[in-house]
């Protein structure tokens, strides 16, 4: 079985978990004796190529004079989408404001061009002029399905960056459409906006698939509640997590008193504010717990400003965004992880954490909470909960060493090799239709 | 006969390194000593050397008659100490002449003044003995930090034995009066505020290499002209020494403006003196209530700069809650840490006013620096926690062994 697979960024290229979730199925798929055609808008290069063939959007040519009707109609129908910054999906604020300020200077995306045809370069990363890649991604597209014509027999589409790619893929090859919803617009802002051009593409991209795989029943819900998409569409298939056989030597640790992290984007979605007032609470009854905040995001600067307020600055520690093997070395260092989202389709970090032996506290509001049994579980809103689990886990090591360990079994029989079989079954049923 | 007194500010502040919560409880060194040395040599080689220098021969050629007065605190000294050497042998030979005054201030360049009588004390103490160490003088006039003054911090230094104290010559402190002139503090009336006049301060420091300005070029036959047409009995020009050579790189002319402006002085029958000087000359003329802390920055000549926001707050109160502690464990490596993690600029750096603005700030944003300042403080009390820790357990042996 072969397919040919839609995404926006691939390790080591990541600003979130679409990336290693995409790197885990791939991997898992080729277990399972599948095939995958990889097209991700710059390709850097030094990625694992092992499992998977990735062909870089910005290789591929298209030529405007020969538009065909399939590119043409797409081209026309996103081209009155407007561009929204208030809708950029998730990226680090410096990333965004460096795109958007590269973006007012120029007005346009970097175009490369040569005398025999146009080349369209992708930025890759996530910005205000989003929208305008999203539609040039989706061109792309067309050609990378023609190019590729006879070697694929099913596209597959990660997130709503990559939907309109792969309906234009689907209408040049006539191969049916897989959508796989890792996050949705719902669970970026909290509320379903009709006008919101996000919404639409998601709608529009559940709409045309064959098949919706959805990463747990919490999203599922939502597709079929806040979209409208039938119930006999959507397929849930939960997230695995990939290790590293060996865990490198992280080194001597610094901080001997317990260490407490959040690791994530600081945006609202992930709920930073609820763990910063459970720190507090956890602070006037032990003095010397250190909390550490991992990450960037729009809300970074209010929550410093917070925690400043509160008085707690000698005690909670800021660590800015951390890459490759700093993230690790950060679940090792932790004593507890919490992760306090408002809402998360799936939310793979804690299983690294437990994956390191760190007893992970997770509120009700996420998808993973439908799969762990070895985690503490508090509805977000809940700092009073969360002060009083993340006290219990600090203070009794009988309870954080059952959490530890038993976590630990739970984590490591979650198997991407699992995730991608229930995927190819989804192909297939495709297929036979 | 009107008197003009010169004080040079000499404040070199030691820069903090990027320091990672990951670095916590292993690295200890805080300070990047790359920048510091770097900024301490340029600052020697542009300004201080040069300039140095120049007050020397004009010192030798007036034979008695140009006074210059130095504020240099005691981090600045340790950095000069460490990275250039020649910068102290050449004030010790400006020391010699009996022509230069040394002001007292804070060792650190700190903001004790604003939050605690006894580290603010023991600051000035040290300082003192500093400035005898190094140039075999005593001062006698206090300047505090960024010229930070209220009526308590006057209290504070005349209870010191400081009998006059140089602050700046704010406007809302003193309506219509002129800074021109010797004032009384308003709690120790027998202390003496002298006043920085700003606005020839400040043509100096920010509009001498300015080509808008109308005034350009500032020759030293015009600044003296101006000096002798205002009212009132000792003008106090107060400047950063960086002035010379730095803010005014030598090519704009400065250097050849100093070396005009004592001939252009005394040839108009002004004299040059340092503040102690000029404070027994002139008697006070009122008293001046300054109830809330003013100093010499900004527009509002108040202390926002460095305690305006709650993460300057949240610094300055976690900081000065380790002040017992340092006192435990009292070991110089501590004391040290404890010194330089007071100084002004570590707050300056965590102003929101800036708003991308330079300042100076080797960090990237107000919140950048109070991470990295958080961090490092976070790392130093655990550092003397684990000191108390260790010591404890001696303590009590030895106690042990006195009752048996």
């Amino acid at each position: 079985m072969r397919v040919l697979m839609f995404g926006w960024e691939f390790p080591p290229h990541i600003a979130g978990g679409l990336g290693t979730a995409c790197y885990g199925l791939t991997r898992g798929l080729a277990r399972n004796d599948v095939k995958v055609t990889f097209v991700v808008p710059r390709a850097h290069g030094d990625e694992d190529q092992r499992f998977t063939h990735i062909v870089n959007a910005s290789d591929i040519e298209t030529d405007f004079c020969r538009r065909d009707e399939y590119t043409k109609e797409i081209w026309e129908n996103l081209s009155y989408i407007s561009i929204d910054s208030n809708m950029v999906p998730y990226a680090t604020p410096e990333e965004y404001f460096e795109r958007r300020e590269e973006w007012l200077k120029q007005r346009e995306t970097s175009v490369v061009q040569d005398s025999w045809h146009q080349r369209y370069t992708f930025s890759g990363k996530y910005g205000a002029n989003l929208m305008e890649e999203v539609q040039r991604y989706a061109m792309v597209a067309a050609e990378v399905a023609k190019a590729e014509a006879g070697n694929f027999d099913v596209i597959h589409a990660h997130d709503w960056l990559t939907y309109y790619a792969g309906i234009a893929a689907k209408n040049v090859s006539g191969k049916p459409l897989v959508v796989h919803i890792h996050a949705t617009d719902f669970d970026r802002s909290g509320a379903i906006n009709p006008d919101s051009p996000v919404y639409q593409i998601e709608k529009a991209g559940m709409s045309a698939a064959d098949k919706v795989i959805a990463v747990s029943n919490l999203t599922r819900d939502i597709c079929i509640n806040k979209y409208g998409i039938d119930a006999n569409k959507i397929v849930t298939v939960h997230n695995a997590v990939r290790f590293a056989s060996n865990t490198p030597d992280y080194g001597e640790r610094g901080v001997k008193q317990k260490i407490v992290t959040f690791l994530g984007r600081i945006t609202f979605q992930k709920g930073p504010d609820y763990f910063v007032e459970a720190a507090a609470k956890v602070l006037k009854r032990l003095p010397d717990v250190h909390f550490v905040m991992a990450g960037n995001g729009d809300m970074f600067n209010h929550v410093i400003r917070r925690v400043a307020k509160l008085g707690i600055a000698d005690r909670f520690h800021f660590t800015g965004f951390l890459k490759g093997d700093d993230v690790q070395k950060m679940f090792a260092m932790s004593d507890v992880y919490v992760m306090p989202s408002v809402s998360e389709p799936f939310g793979i970090s804690p299983l690294e954490a437990m994956r390191e032996g760190v007893p992970v506290i997770i509120s009700k509001q996420s998808g993973v909470a439908e799969v762990l049994d070895y985690a503490v579980k508090v509805d977000y809103w809940d700092v009073d909960a969360m002060a009083d689990a993340i006290y219990a886990l600090v203070q009794y090591p009988a309870l954080a060493g059952m959490f530890g360990r038993m976590g630990y079994d739970e984590v490591t029989g979650l198997k991407w090799n699992n995730a991608a079989a229930k995927v190819k079954d989804v192909y297939a049923s495709v297929l036979n239709e | 006969m009107k008197t003009v007194c010169l004080n040079f500010q000499v404040s070199l502040p030691m820069t903090l390194k990027r320091y990672r919560f990951f670095s916590m409880g292993l690295d200890h060194n805080y300070l990047d000593d790359t920048a510091n040395r770097y900024a301490t040599q340029r600052a020697a080689r542009m300004c201080y050397l040069p300039m140095n220098a120049l007050l020397m021969s004009i010192i030798k050629e007036q034979a008695g008659k140009f006074k210059v007065s130095f504020t240099i605190d005691g981090i600045t000294i340790e950095q000069l100490r460490a990275w250039a050497p020649e910068v102290l042998d050449s004030m010790k030979e400006l020391a010699k002449t009996g022509c230069v005054e040394f002001v007292g201030t804070t060792y650190s360049h700190s903001l004790a003044s604003l939050t605690d009588k006894s580290e603010f004390e023991k600051q000035a103490k040290a300082h003192k003995k500093a400035i005898e160490k190094e140039f075999g003088v005593s001062p006698k006039v206090f300047c505090n930090t960024e010229l930070i003054y209220s009526d308590g911090i006057g209290e504070m230094t005349a209870d010191m034995g400081y009998n006059t104290i140089l602050t700046e010559g704010a406007r809302h402190i003193l309506g219509w009066k002129s800074p021109n002139y010797v004032y009384a503090g308003a709690v120790n009336q027998r202390q003496k505020v002298m006043l920085r006049n700003y606005k020839l301060s400040d043509d100096l420091t920010f509009k001498f290499s300015c080509k808008e300005w109308n005034e350009w070029p500032l020759t030293a036959d015009k600044y003296a002209e101006w000096i002798e047409g205002s009212t009132g009995e000792t003008v106090n020009v107060c400047v950063d020494y960086s002035t010379f050579g730095l803010t005014n790189e030598a090519p704009s002319g400065i250097f050849e403006f100093v070396k005009a402006l004592p001939e252009a002085i005394i040839g108009r029958g002004m004299e040059f003196d340092t503040l102690e000087g000029s404070a027994t000359k002139h008697q006070p003329i009122g008293v001046l209530s300054c109830p809330h802390p003013i100093s010499w920055a900004d527009e509002e000549r108040d202390v926002t700069a460095w305690l305006g926001n709650e993460l300057q707050n949240e610094a300055f109160s976690k900081l000065y809650g380790l002040k017992a502690k340092v006192a435990k464990v009292n070991n110089p490596d501590f004391n040290f840490v404890w010194s330089f993690m007071q100084q002004a600029s570590n707050f300056y750096y965590m102003s929101s006013r800036w708003l991308g603005t330079s300042n100076g700030s080797p960090f990237d944003s107000s919140y950048d620096a109070f991470i990295n300042y958080m961090n490092i403080l976070s790392d130093f009390g655990l550092e003397l926690d684990a000191q108390i820790a260790a010591k404890k357990p001696a303590s009590r042996s030895k106690k042990a062994a006195a009752e048996k």
